[in-house]
């Protein structure tokens, strides 16, 4: 029986998705390990503790809310601190945080804090006596590593869409903390964060992901990719690295080993001729669709369905196609 | 201004891999290295900002076998000053292991800032750099895509999930460094030359204790085989078919 640690991550006052599957992870965990109780650590302005019930869904028996003016914004130090302290205090078997932007900022600040080591970006993770086995894609996918951690807590970040968020139909407990740092004495401070869009879904959560490359000819023509995923209703836009380095779309949504790893249930490449270095970022994605001109394109030997011709032909007709069978359902 | 850049020899990626025969490292047959992406650009990112300062040093710092003194020449060809390797045969998978060899060799160097790649290409934990920082007592900021030093502080912005963030600290300071500051420049001939003479400091890395390890590496599952189901608009109707029935993603 053990108690497990949660980091819920959030954004502007909401709890991004990787915070649920966080708090699902510590519930398969501690289910896994004979039982016990997931805790979940909430940080953010006045008002973030209204969000607690949704952690509690996801599989949390207790959440512990930091509510701090000076905390509306991630402040990795304030963070840092107050996750250490708690995990500290707490005898918890394992911490969970998100393989996120701001989960992979956090996680080595806290491990390092308490004096442990860290597992990265796991597929998959097992309790097994002392130790944290875990699945680890590295070389860009190419390989996939089984890593074994020592000593308690055991710390690890979850690869976004690694869980499945289950609904464990759980009322949490509520505990006001506080943070163990004053946001007033941080040395890093986080002064602003602009977004792209906030009605866009983002590409780490969107089932569906519609990326356009090389072969839309023009920066123009990425409205093709956006109606293709406007009509899906759940996808979100990604583009690859020759799209971004030329300034057509923003650098935040390139998808490769140097841009953004993402793993929806549907990938659709538009005019993309898959250089690995792009193939690295959506190779695990459940199902693969390629539209290019040259068959003999290497994005096609990845492709579940491909189609060979002129995008600018297919690719509308693909879009109404996909809006009336979303009609129809 | 003083800045070090830690950098990491990694198999280069775009050959095909193969498993080792004890089945944890892998078959070093064929493989080239170089070093790790994140890495380069970090380099770049020591030379623009001593550039821009218009004085200064930048020290490349490795752990790894003597090999890696091929990967700390090129930077040392790309325009740093001088390097150290911090000699193990091995570097431990564990990045704790790694930051405190790193954190005990930079600590009193004096450096304003100490520059990583964002993570190394092969290991991908991403958690040296924040570590060192920690070890040093210094703050950190991660996987920037942009940054100005002026007065002792720091201006960086950070890529993140569909928005960027804008991140001030002051120095010294450990920064870890996604794209962004500019492609990595290849050595010239001249550099390459003049990089044969810069110093190359051998010292043993104090590596701390590793308790992550690595108990197996496999390749991937493979995928099934492409499959092209059509030519032009007309294979559509198929595709929306196979999306619905087949793949039941639609």
């Amino acid at each position: 029986m053990a108690n497990m640690f949660a980091f819920a991550e959030s954004r502007g006052g909401s709890l991004r998705k990787v915070a649920l599957e966080a708090v699902s992870a510590a519930r398969q965990a501690t289910d896994a390990t004979g039982g016990g109780e997931v805790h979940a650590l909430l940080i953010g302005a006045p008002g973030i503790g209204a969000k607690a019930a949704a952690l509690g869904r996801a599989g949390a028996d207790l959440v512990i809310v930091v509510e701090h003016a000076g905390l509306a914004r991630y402040s990795p130090e304030v963070f840092a601190a107050t996750a250490a302290d708690r995990l500290r205090s707490g005898g918890y078997r394992g911490a969970f945080f998100a393989a996120s932007a701001e989960g992979r900022d956090l996680a080595p600040r806290v491990a390092v804090a308490l004096g442990v080591s860290m597992a990265s970006d796991l597929t998959g993770f097992a309790f097994e006596g002392d130790a944290l086995v875990g699945k680890h894609p590295t070389h860009i996918g190419k390989i996939i590593t089984t890593v074994r951690l020592t000593g308690s807590p055991a710390l690890l970040t979850l690869r976004p869409g690694a869980v499945l968020v289950t609904d464990a139909d759980r009322t949490a407990r509520v505990e006001q903390g506080a943070p163990a740092l004053d946001p007033a004495a941080a040395r890093v401070v986080v002064t602003s964060v602009g977004g792209t869009g906030d009605a866009q879904l983002d590409l780490a959560d969107a089932p569906v992901v519609v990326s356009g490359g090389r072969g839309l000819r023009e920066a123009a023509n990425f409205k093709l990719v956006e109606e293709l995923a406007a009509a899906f209703g759940n996808a979100a836009v990604g583009a690859t690295r020759a799209v971004t380095d030329d300034g057509w779309r923003d650098p935040s949504t390139q998808i490769g080993q140097t841009g953004r790893i993402v793993s929806p249930d549907l990938y659709v490449a538009v005019g993309i001729s898959g250089a690995i270095q792009h193939l690295a970022g959506m190779r695990t994605s459940k199902t693969i669709v390629a539209i290019n001109k040259d068959k003999d394109a290497p994005i096609f030997k990845l492709a579940d369905y491909g189609i060979v011709g002129d995008l600018f032909e297919i690719v509308p007709r693909l879009t109404e196609e996909v809006r009336k069978a979303r009609a129809g359902h | 201004m003083k800045i070090a850049v830690c950098i990491k020899r990694v198999p280069d990626m775009d050959l095909r891999f193969a498993i080792g025969a004890g089945g944890k490292a892998l078959d070093s047959a064929g493989l080239k290295f170089d070093i790790a992406d994140f890495d380069g650009y970090a380099v770049e990112a020591g030379l623009r900002l001593v550039e821009a300062h218009g004085s200064g040093e930048v020290v490349v710092v490795t752990v790894g076998p003597a090999a890696a003194q091929e990967t700390l020449r090129k930077a040392l060809g790309m325009g740093a000053d001088r390097a150290i390797q911090l000699s193990a045969d091995e570097v431990p998978f564990d990045g704790r292991a790694v930051a405190t060899a790193l954190a005990t060799e930079l600590k009193d160097g004096g450096y304003d800032l100490v520059l990583f790649g964002r993570m190394a290409t092969d290991s991908a934990n991403q958690t040296v750099g924040p570590m060192t920082a920690h070890l040093m007592g210094v703050p950190c900021v991660t996987a920037i895509s942009k940054l100005d030093i002026a007065g002792g502080r720091g201006t960086a912005e950070r890529q993140l999930e569909g928005a960027s963030e804008t991140v001030e600290f002051p120095l010294p300071a450990v920064v870890t460094i996604d794209e962004g500051l500019g492609r990595p420049r290849l050595p010239s001939l001249k550099g390459i030359m003049a990089a044969k003479k810069k110093p190359l400091e051998v010292k043993p890395a104090q590596l701390g204790a590793a308790s992550l390890t690595v108990d197996s590496i496999a390749l991937p599952p493979d995928r099934p085989p492409g499959r092209i189901i059509g030519e032009g608009a007309d294979a559509v109707p198929e595709l929306i078919r196979l999306l619905q029935t087949e793949a039941k993603v639609l």
